[in-house]
C-alpha cells in the first residue's frame, strides 16, 4: 500500500502548492508515488524526483489537456487499482478539489480537506483541519481506504531532494461524461494601477464597497499612503475591479507592510492570500466579520464615513 | 427545463457556532437558516426557467424541521421542495451525503442541477464533485456566468490562472459562485404563495437507500479532538465612535506606517 500526491501543474511547471504536499508526503510515507496528468506532460513528470517522489506517474493524453477534473477522476480510479495505492494527497485548488471530491464519491473513500498538517500518530494518519473560521482546530482521520486529503494551499514548502524517479506511464480510459465537459477558451483579464506585489501598502476593497465606485476611496487612499489597491474575488466576479488585483486563493498571495481591508469579509479563501502582512487594519459594520480575528487594529463602522476621513487626515500628515 | 437546486440548513449564521465537545458534530439545536451562499443559486435557477420555462425545484438532505427553511427558496419562487429527513442520516460525511443526495436529484430527472458556492457551516464547497460523479453527469463549478442555449450550458468560472469558459451538454451539473447575481428578496406575495407550494419529505426507504450507506456508518472520515487555533497576535476591535479615522492614524503613526 502506497501514497500518491497529485502534482497540478501550470504550463510546463508544477504548482508550488502540490510540491509542498510532496515534501510533507516523503516525511510521512516510505516510497511516495507522484502523478501528473496533462497533455505533454512527461518532461515535467520527470522533474519530480528532485522534489522527493519514488516513483512518477504519468497519464499523458490529448483527453487531459484541458484543466477539467473528471477524466482526471478515471484516470486516478485506475491507478489506485492497479497501483495499490490507499492514500492520495492533493494540495488545495479549484481543479484538485473537484477531482479529490469525485474521487471520495467514485471509490468510498473518506476525504478530509483544508488541511494545514498532517501527521502519523502511532501508525494513525491524522490531519489538521481549522473549523468555524479557523476558531477551532479540529483532529480528523480517515476510517476507510482510499484515505483522501485535500491540504490549503501554503501550509507546506517544497523541498529539493536531488532524488531521481522512473517516470511510468499509466493508461488513460476517459469514460463518455468525463469528456462531456469541454474547455470553450481562456478570459484574458486586464489590469490597472499599481501592480499589488511587491507593494509595501495595500488598501484592498470588498464588496462592502457598495458599488464599482466605491473603490475610489481605496485608490484615494492608497494614493495617499502611497500604495496599490487590491480586491477580493467577489467584487472582481461582479465586474466592479479587475482579477489582476485579486487577493486571495485564486488570487495572489502578498505579504505588504500594511495591508487596509475595506468592506471585506476576510473568507478563508481571502485570507490565504494576505495572512502574511506585517500589520492588517480591517474596516466593516459587522462586528461578527472574520477579519476582526485576524486583523491587528478592527473598527466596527462604515467605511464610506472613515476611507475618506482617513485619506484627509493621511494626506494632511504629510504636507505637514 | 427542469433546474433542481441543492440547497442546505445551516446554523443562523447570525447567531454564534460551536462544536458539541460530546459529539464533536457542528451544534445544530439552534435557529436553522437557508445557506447564504445557495441563495444565487436559487436566483440563477429562477432567472433560467423564467427564460426558458419550466421549474425549478429544491433538494435538501436534511433533519425534518428544515422544510421552514426550503419555505425560503418557495418564497423567493421555487416551485416545489423535495426535503430527504431521516435519523440514520446523521452524521454523514461528503461519502454519505453524496450518495443521499444524488439518489433524490437521479429521482427528479433534472436538466440542470445547481449548487450553491459552499456551505456556511462547512466551508467545504466539495459535495458536488461527488454528486455529479455519482449521476456520471458533466460538472462545472465555480461559475460566475451561466448561460444555458441549445441544450448548452456555459460558464464562466475563475481558477487560481483567471477565467475559464467551459461549456457541456444538458444534463449536467453547475456551482456557482456567489458573486454570479445578485438574489432577490422574497415579495409579500411569494411569502403568502410558498406555504401553498408542494413540498414533499422523503426517508431513506422512499429512495431504496440503506441506513448501513449513510450517516458515521456510511462515512469514510472520522472526527478526533478539538483543539484551540494556534496563538494570534492580539486583535483590537473598536466600534467607531466617531474618531475612527483618527484613531487609524494614530495607530499607523505608531508603527511607523504613515
Ligand atoms: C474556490 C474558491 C476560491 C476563492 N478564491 C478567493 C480569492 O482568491 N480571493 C477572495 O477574496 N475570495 C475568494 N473566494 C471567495 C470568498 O469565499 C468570499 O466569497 C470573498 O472573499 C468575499 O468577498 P468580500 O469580502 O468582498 O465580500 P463579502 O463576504 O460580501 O463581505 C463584504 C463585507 O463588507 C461589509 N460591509 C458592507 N457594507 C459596509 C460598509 N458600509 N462599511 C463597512 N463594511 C461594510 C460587510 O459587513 C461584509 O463583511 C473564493 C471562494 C472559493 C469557493
Ligand atoms: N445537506 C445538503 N442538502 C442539499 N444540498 C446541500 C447539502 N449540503 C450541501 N449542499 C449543497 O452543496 C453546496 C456546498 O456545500 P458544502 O460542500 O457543504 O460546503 C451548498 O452550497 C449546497 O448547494
Amino acid at each position: 500500500m502506497g501514497a500518491l500526491v497529485y502534482v497540478e501543474h501550470h504550463g510546463s511547471a508544477p504548482v508550488k502548492a502540490s510540491l509542498g504536499v510532496l515534501a510533507k508526503a516523503v516525511k510521512l510515507f516510505p516510497d511516495v508515488a507522484a502523478i501528473v496528468c496533462g497533455s505533454g506532460v512527461r518532461e515535467l513528470a520527470g522533474t519530480l524526483g528532485a522534489y522527493g517522489a519514488a516513483t512518477v506517474y504519468v497519464a499523458d493524453d490529448e483527453a487531459l489537456s484541458a484543466p477539467l477534473p473528471q477524466p482526471r477522476v478515471d484516470v486516478l480510479e485506475r491507478v489506485l487499482a492497479d497501483h495499490g495505492v490507499d492514500t492520495v494527497l492533493f494540495g488545495s485548488s479549484v481543479l484538485a478539489t473537484d477531482v479529490a471530491a469525485g474521487l471520495a464519491a467514485r471509490t468510498g473513500g473518506g476525504l478530509n480537506w483544508d488541511l494545514v498538517d498532517l501527521r502519523l500518530e502511532n501508525g494513525r494518519l491524522v490531519g489538521t483541519r481549522p473549523a468555524l473560521q479557523d476558531s477551532v482546530y479540529v483532529d480528523v482521520g480517515w476510517k476507510t481506504a482510499p484515505r483522501l486529503a485535500l491540504v490549503r494551499s501554503g501550509s507546506f514548502e517544497p523541498a529539493q531532494t536531488g532524488g531521481s524517479a522512473p517516470v511510468v506511464d499509466v493508461p488513460v480510459e476517459v469514460s463518455e461524461f468525463s469528456r462531456a465537459a469541454t474547455l470553450a477558451g481562456h478570459e484574458s483579464a486586464e489590469s490597472s494601477g499599481p501592480a499589488i506585489e511587491g507593494a509595501e501598502v495595500i488598501v484592498a476593497g470588498g464588496r462592502g464597497l457598495g458599488s464599482p465606485d466605491g473603490f475610489r476611496l481605496c485608490e484615494e487612499l492608497a494614493g495617499a499612503l502611497g500604495g496599490a489597491v487590491a480586491s477580493t474575488r467577489a467584487v472582481v466576479d461582479s465586474g466592479w475591479y479587475p482579477y489582476s488585483t485579486q487577493v486571495g486563493q485564486t488570487g495572489k498571495t502578498v505579504a505588504p507592510k500594511l495591508y487596509v481591508a475595506c468592506g471585506i469579509s476576510g473568507a478563508i479563501q481571502h485570507k490565504v492570500g494576505m495572512q502574511g502582512s506585517g500589520t492588517i487594519v480591517a474596516i466593516n459594520k459587522d462586528r461578527n466579520a472574520p477579519i476582526f480575528d485576524y486583523c491587528d487594529l478592527g473598527i466596527v463602522g462604515d467605511l464610506h464615513a472613515i476611507v475618506p476621513r482617513l485619506t484627509e487626515l493621511v494626506r494632511q500628515r504629510k504636507t505637514g | 427545463m427542469k433546474v433542481a437546486v441543492c440547497v442546505k440548513e445551516v446554523p443562523d449564521p447570525a447567531a454564534p457556532r460551536k462544536i458539541d465537545a460530546s459529539t464533536l458534530r457542528l451544534d445544530r439545536s439552534g435557529e436553522g437558516a437557508l445557506n447564504p451562499w445557495d441563495l444565487p443559486a436559487v436566483e440563477a435557477a429562477l432567472r433560467l426557467v423564467e427564460e426558458h420555462g419550466g421549474e425549478v425545484v429544491c433538494v435538501s438532505v436534511a433533519p425534518e424541521r428544515a422544510a421552514a427553511t426550503q419555505r425560503k427558496a418557495l418564497a423567493m419562487g421555487a416551485d416545489r421542495a423535495v426535503l430527504v429527513a431521516d435519523e440514520a442520516i446523521a452524521g454523514s460525511d461528503l461519502v454519505a451525503t453524496s450518495r443521499v443526495l444524488a439518489e433524490a436529484l437521479r429521482r427528479e430527472g433534472a436538466d440542470l442541477v445547481l449548487f450553491g458556492q459552499q456551505g456556511a457551516d462547512s466551508d467545504g464547497a466539495v459535495l458536488w464533485a461527488a454528486v455529479a460523479d455519482r449521476l456520471r453527469l458533466p460538472l462545472m463549478s465555480q461559475a460566475a456566468g451561466l448561460e444555458v442555449s441549445g441544450g448548452t450550458a456555459r460558464v464562466k468560472r475563475q481558477t487560481e490562472h483567471g477565467y475559464e469558459v467551459i461549456e457541456a451538454p444538458l444534463p449536467c451539473v453547475v456551482a456557482v459562485s456567489d458573486a454570479i447575481n445578485e438574489p432577490r428578496y422574497p415579495s409579500l406575495k411569494g411569502i403568502m404563495g410558498a406555504k401553498k407550494k408542494p413540498q414533499e419529505t422523503l426517508s431513506l426507504a422512499d429512495l431504496g437507500l440503506d441506513a448501513g450507506g449513510v450517516g458515521e456508518a456510511g462515512s469514510g472520515t472520522a472526527v478526533y479532538a478539538l483543539g484551540p487555533p494556534p496563538p494570534r497576535g492580539d486583535s483590537l476591535v473598536v466600534e467607531d465612535d466617531g474618531q475612527a479615522a483618527e484613531r487609524i492614524l494614530e495607530f499607523l503613526v505608531e508603527r511607523k506606517l504613515a
